[in-house]
């Protein structure tokens, strides 16, 4: 009897625990993992915070489905691979056997280097247990301060202002998220950020953070400036948890590095997840996505390859649905380019394929509430900002996804007066491109 | 609401809503479930949208609550004959 065992037990580990389960009805599955509420939506977390969902909704798994998947979990920490020996060890001491290893560890939130950091107070949205004493802080809290870019710092502050807290957020620069996002996008965003009642100090950097008895009470940004708060949320990018992997001899660079099949350089070690650096036809380059489905889709191609076949990864175009400041907004393919101050890596819910284009035509349309931005290439649409209004989602997802040429539509798309909606509708109507759903 | 400038009348795609069915878009989804806690018949659909499955289920009012709470767009009406067999994986190419 196979024994398959996963590090880890987030979505990428449990998508592979559940195909290898469908493949192989009498192999041994081990789930390790050393978070302690197991297996939940980790993009959830932000609604938790905003008091959308209560805490038991996290959580898409109940015991059943587990016991029906016929999985054994262990709560552990791994902290050695033996590739040779085809061992792990947990840090109890305990060593396990397997056949097959899968690597979905996932990344870690990246601390910046501010004096003040280890205060009480100072906070990151990782897991449950940060969400947790998030929400206990801002019973006590009246004023905070958040620093970094994209997703998780917005969902701090959006998290901070829903439960009554005012809130100062901090931009190095001069704009929000400005590597995926453009001016507008980021001016939408920033407007509807003060509406909420959210004060935005632009090109400003916290020097320090500051303490009274080991509780944050306040920041310092230069030129003698202090804001007092007794909150500070950090979001500056995450970190690959890599080191468990390289101190076992396994090929990294920035995230676990894979062939096509998630394989790493150990025939029988796989990466799945936020941990693993794939290759991105899109681009030509290796790449990492912190993206829930991706790591599903990786989870449940490594544990196919587990039980025997041979399924590469294709990487899809880069894609993700959020909500930005109440708008929900689709981000297909490659829209922006550059650095982003606030942040030192990818964020949560982020693409380093998004920030790879050549130069392109930006076709914009608006109004109020919805907002559309094509990436055109020379013959296909490179990405799409949707922010609002969703429905040509599905028809832009295969046009850009597909690469798909669209010169026959391309010169009326830059008609300023024309309506690209209806146009673009009907260039995939007679070509019968719409998302099969 | 269509957008300004884009759509010229109504997108002629858009379906009633007395078309019937819920149907997910699991590549959308994040499996947070604001649709479950909304639901006010305590289907879990979000189930239903990590199997990719539209809400067959007899039970469902088809009230519209996941559809509207969903923060991502994940969940929409649609006709069951609409629907071709989709699953995850088949999209991404
Ligand atoms: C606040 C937040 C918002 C997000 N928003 C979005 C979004 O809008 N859209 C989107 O697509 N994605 C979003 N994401 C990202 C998405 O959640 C991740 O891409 C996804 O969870 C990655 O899954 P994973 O299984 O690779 O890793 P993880 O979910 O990180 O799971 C890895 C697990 O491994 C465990 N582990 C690590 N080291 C060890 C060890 N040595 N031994 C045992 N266990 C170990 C960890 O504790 C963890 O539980 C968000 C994430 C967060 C935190």
């Amino acid at each position: 009897m196979r024994r398959y065992v996963i590090i880890g037990t987030g979505v990428a580990g449990i998508s592979a625990a559940e195909v290898i389960r469908s493949q192989d009805t009498s192999g041994e599955i081990l789930l390790i993992g050393d978070e302690p509420y197991g297996y939940y939506s980790r993009p959830g977390l932000a609604y938790f915070l905003t008091n959308e969902i209560p805490q038991q909704l996290l959580f898409p798994y109940s015991k059943k489905d587990f016991t029906n998947l016929n999985i054994q979990s262990l709560r552990a920490r791994v902290i050695k691979i033996y590739p040779n020996d085809q061992l792990i060890e947990t840090h109890s001491g305990d060593k396990i056997h397997y056949d097959q290893l899968l690597i979905a560890v996932g990344a870690a939130a990246a601390v910046p280097k501010i004096p003040g950091i280890d205060l009480t107070g100072v906070v990151k949205l990782d897991n449950l247990k940060d969400a947790r004493s998030i929400i206990k802080l801002t019973g006590k809290a009246r004023k905070a301060v958040v620093v970094g870019g994209g997703i998780t710092a917005l969902e701090l502050v959006e998290g901070f202002r829903a439960r009554g807290v005012k809130t100062h957020y901090l931009l190095r620069r001069d704009r929000f998220w400005g590597s995926v996002l453009d001016e507008t996008e980021s001016k939408i965003v920033e407007q509807r950020l003060i509406g909420e009642g959210v004060k935005i100090h632009y090109h400003t950097e916290v020097e320090k953070i500051l303490g009274k008895r080991g509780r944050v009470s306040g920041v310092s940004i230069g030129d003698g400036k202090i804001i007092k708060c007794r909150l500070v949320g950090v979001a500056i990018g995450i970190k690959p948890r890599t080191r468990l992997a390289e101190n076992a001899g396994i090929q990294t660079d920035r995230g676990i590095l894979v062939n096509e099949f998630l394989q790493t350089n150990f025939p029988n070690i796989y990466a799945a997840g936020d941990i693993t650096q794939v290759f991105d036809p899109f681009t030509g380059k290796t790449i990492i996505d912190s993206l829930w489905v991706p790591a599903r889709l990786q989870g449940q191609t490594a544990g196919l390859n587990m039980t025997g076949q041979n399924v590469p990864y294709i990487k899809g175009v880069a894609f993700n649905v959020t909500r930005l400041a109440g708008l929900t907004t689709t981000i297909i393919g490659s829209v922006g380019r550059g650095a982003d101050e606030d942040l030192v890596s990818i964020v949560r819910g982020d693409s380093e394929t998004w920030r790879r284009i050549p130069d392109a035509l930006v076709r914009q349309s608006k109004d109020k509430d919805s907002r559309l931005r094509l990436m055109l290439g020379e013959n296909t649409i490179l990405g799409a900002v949707m922010m609002g209004d969703q429905t040509l989602y599905q028809y832009l997802q295969p046009i850009i996804s597909k690469q798909i040429d669209i010169s026959p539509i391309r010169e009326q798309l830059l008609q300023p007066n024309l309506p690209i909606g209806n146009i673009i509708i009907g260039f995939c109507s007679k070509r019968n491109l719409q998302l099969a759903v | 609401m269509g957008i300004r400038g884009i759509f010229q009348g109504k997108p002629s795609h858009r379906k009633a809503l007395a078309d019937g069915y819920v149907i997910p878009d699991s590549f959308r989804c994040v499996q947070c479930g604001i649709c479950t806690y909304n639901c006010p018949i305590d289907l879990d659909v979000r189930r239903y949208a990590w199997l990719g499955s539209p809400i067959n289920n007899s039970h469902c009012l088809t009230c519209g609550e996941c559809v509207a709470r969903c923060p991502r767009g994940v969940l929409r009406f649609g006709r069951l004959s609409d629907i071709t067999q989709q699953h995850l994986g088949e999209r991404n190419t």
